[in-house]
């Protein structure tokens, strides 16, 4: 996606409340929450090689610190949003530390095992967290006096948001840093003999992963209102690696065409069919086999193959 | 304090390393000065690649001392080791094999500059237009648009070098830099090696004979990770243990 690509891409977004109506409008802010969360996990998994399965909790930390902050301790949104963001920063620095000791599949159980103990804090420290009740109560915010109350209103809120989310993400993958960080991902040990702290690269990442994963729960508490342990789940982890997978890992589209799937999936065949699972389990099998690196390098290759153009 | 060792480009002193056990480096000490060309010499398993882990800091010594220029380098991480003027090329190629040769000659300078770390802006122009222009220096110039995968493999040899050079390092390990190639290509490379700036020390580990006593100033020939022999290339050609340990086998 390009510099003319992005905008026609979101001005065609932005026109659907217009004919479409609330449910749709709902689903499709589902989707960019969703989208968001894929973003930032494609920055690990795609960009820097390092699968994790325990995302989830950086969307999960931050909507929970918004949802105590404004709920429990009354204070505003703005401040709300601010802390928890600041919070859940501080929070993935510190994962980082402990999750980076290791690679490959060691890290993948160690942000597996970081994830596990905060959904267990958010299950038994009822006290604080409303155990598996969830936490009620939560307001949207009025950005700069414009309620978002409205479906529409919230899908633009939210559209806004997105479209900044990726700008800064194409930005940061397409930076001299974010060419340091495919290097690692590829040839570590050669990236290290040619001067690059591979490990401050992948720090820095994760901080950076952790950042935007907390935007999209924050959007994701203002749209649902609530919030439950189940949403920093393995489950919430490996449906945001799964949308970057089937999208297609490593590439900046990728990650939002495949959340854009399995949302739909999700929350939209999922009334129709009751194992709606087991179909999310073929459609994702039937990407693997038909375009192993995921839909969008799949369809590039396809286009590129009926303009002649394949090498 | 100690001008005198600021003589020595690089210097090893008693290293010492084993793997589970199996000792790999034995009390092997070496000194290679600025300008120097030294190749390492030893049947296969000799400990050679080894010892290069050790010097560029990708394994740590168990005993021993590592300096470079004077400086000791044994507890500097493989980065850090980079950023003082050490490079090295892989025996086994290391290359990013998705991205161009322009790419990846860009990747090498890119490690040693302070604009690595920017987030916010793309590679400079100014280091795309430097790594056409090293790849130029070892004939690739017109394949600095092609994806790795798809060059040859003694192209590849070259790039490894290539981005090694970029470096314009101080001192250079080449890890068998003729590995695998056909005679052709072995002499384009040698030339290659040949034509490296006097004021950079190269080690080398080869085992093309021919090529590599060519280029060779001084031999250090390692059996079972020992030091049998060290000196100049004529001494160690004459010597007897050598055509026992290395030539002889």
């Amino acid at each position: 996606m390009n510099k003319i690509g992005l905008p026609i891409a979101v001005g065609c977004f932005a026109l659907v409340p217009f004919f479409a109506g609330d449910f749709y409008i709902n689903l499709g802010s589902q989707m960019m929450i969703a989208a968001i969360f894929a973003l930032s996990l494609n920055l690990l998994a795609g960009y820097g090689g390092l699968t994790t399965l325990g995302h989830a909790a950086f969307l999960g930390l931050s909507a929970y610190f918004v949802a105590w902050l404004t709920t429990r301790l009354g204070l505003s949104h703005a401040t709300a949003a601010l802390l928890s963001i600041v919070g859940t920063t501080i929070c993935a620095a510190l994962f980082g530390l402990i999750a980076l000791r290791a690679s490959g599949l060691g890290f993948l159980m160690i942000t597996l095992a970081l994830s596990q103990v905060l959904w267990g804090l958010a299950y038994r420290w009822v006290s604080v967290t409303n155990g598996d009740n969830g936490m009620t109560g939560v307001t949207r915010p009025m950005p700069f006096g414009f309620s978002i109350e409205s479906a529409s209103a919230f899908y633009w809120f939210a559209l806004t948001v997105t479209t900044i989310a990726f700008a800064m993400i194409a930005i940061f993958v397409t930076s001299a840093f974010g060419a340091s960080l495919k290097g690692t991902r590829d040839q570590s040990r050669r990236m290290a003999a040619l001067g690059y702290n591979v490990w401050l690269i992948r720090w820095i990442t994760f901080i950076y992963a952790g950042f935007w994963a907390g935007v999209a729960g924050i959007l994701y508490v203002y749209y649902n209102k609530y919030i439950h342990p189940s949403s920093l789940s393995i489950t919430s982890s490996a449906e945001g690696l799964l949308g970057v997978i089937a999208g297609g890992s490593g590439t900046l589209v990728g990650p939002v065409v495949g959340s854009i799937l399995v949302t739909f999936l999700k929350n939209y065949v999922s009334s129709y069919i009751d194992r709606w699972n087991m179909l999310l389990g073929f459609v994702f099998m039937f990407i693997v086999i038909m375009m192993p690196n995921g839909i969008v390098p799949g369809v590039r290759r396809l286009a590129r193959h009926f303009k002649g153009t394949h090498r | 304090m100690t001008i005198q060792d600021g003589s020595y480009a690089l210097e090893l002193i008693r290293l010492n390393k084993a793997f589970a056990g199996l000792p790999v480096t034995q009390d092997v000490s070496m000194i290679v000065r600025p300008g120097e060309r030294r190749l390492l010499l030893g049947p296969n398993g000799a400990g050679k690649t080894t010892l290069f882990n050790q010097i560029t800091g990708e394994i740590q010594p168990k005993s021993g001392q590592i300096k470079l220029f004077g400086r000791d380098i044994t507890k500097l991480k493989p980065h850090q080791r980079a950023h003082l003027g050490l490079s090295r090329t892989y025996q086994i190629i290391t290359l990013f094999p998705q991205d161009t040769l322009e790419h990846n000659v860009a990747l090498g300078l890119l490690g040693l500059m302070p604009s690595r770390w920017d987030l916010l802006r793309p590679m400079s122009r100014d280091i795309l237009v430097e790594a056409r222009r090293v790849l130029g220096l070892v004939g690739l110039g017109d394949l600095a648009d092609w994806p790795i995968s798809d060059i040859a493999y003694g192209e590849k040899r070259r790039v490894e070098i290539a981005m090694a050079l970029a470096q314009k390092p101080k001192v250079l390990l080449l890890d068998e830099p003729l590995a695998g190639l056909s005679a052709a290509e072995r002499s384009t490379i040698k030339k290659l090696i040949a034509e490296i700036p006097r004021e950079v020390s190269v080690v080398m580990i080869e085992h093309d004979m021919d090529t590599a006593l060519d280029l060779a100033e001084t031999i250090t020939l390692l059996h079972y990770g020992k030091v049998i022999i060290d000196g100049t290339r004529d001494a160690v050609i004459a010597d007897e243990r050598a055509r026992e340990v290395y030539l002889g086998h």
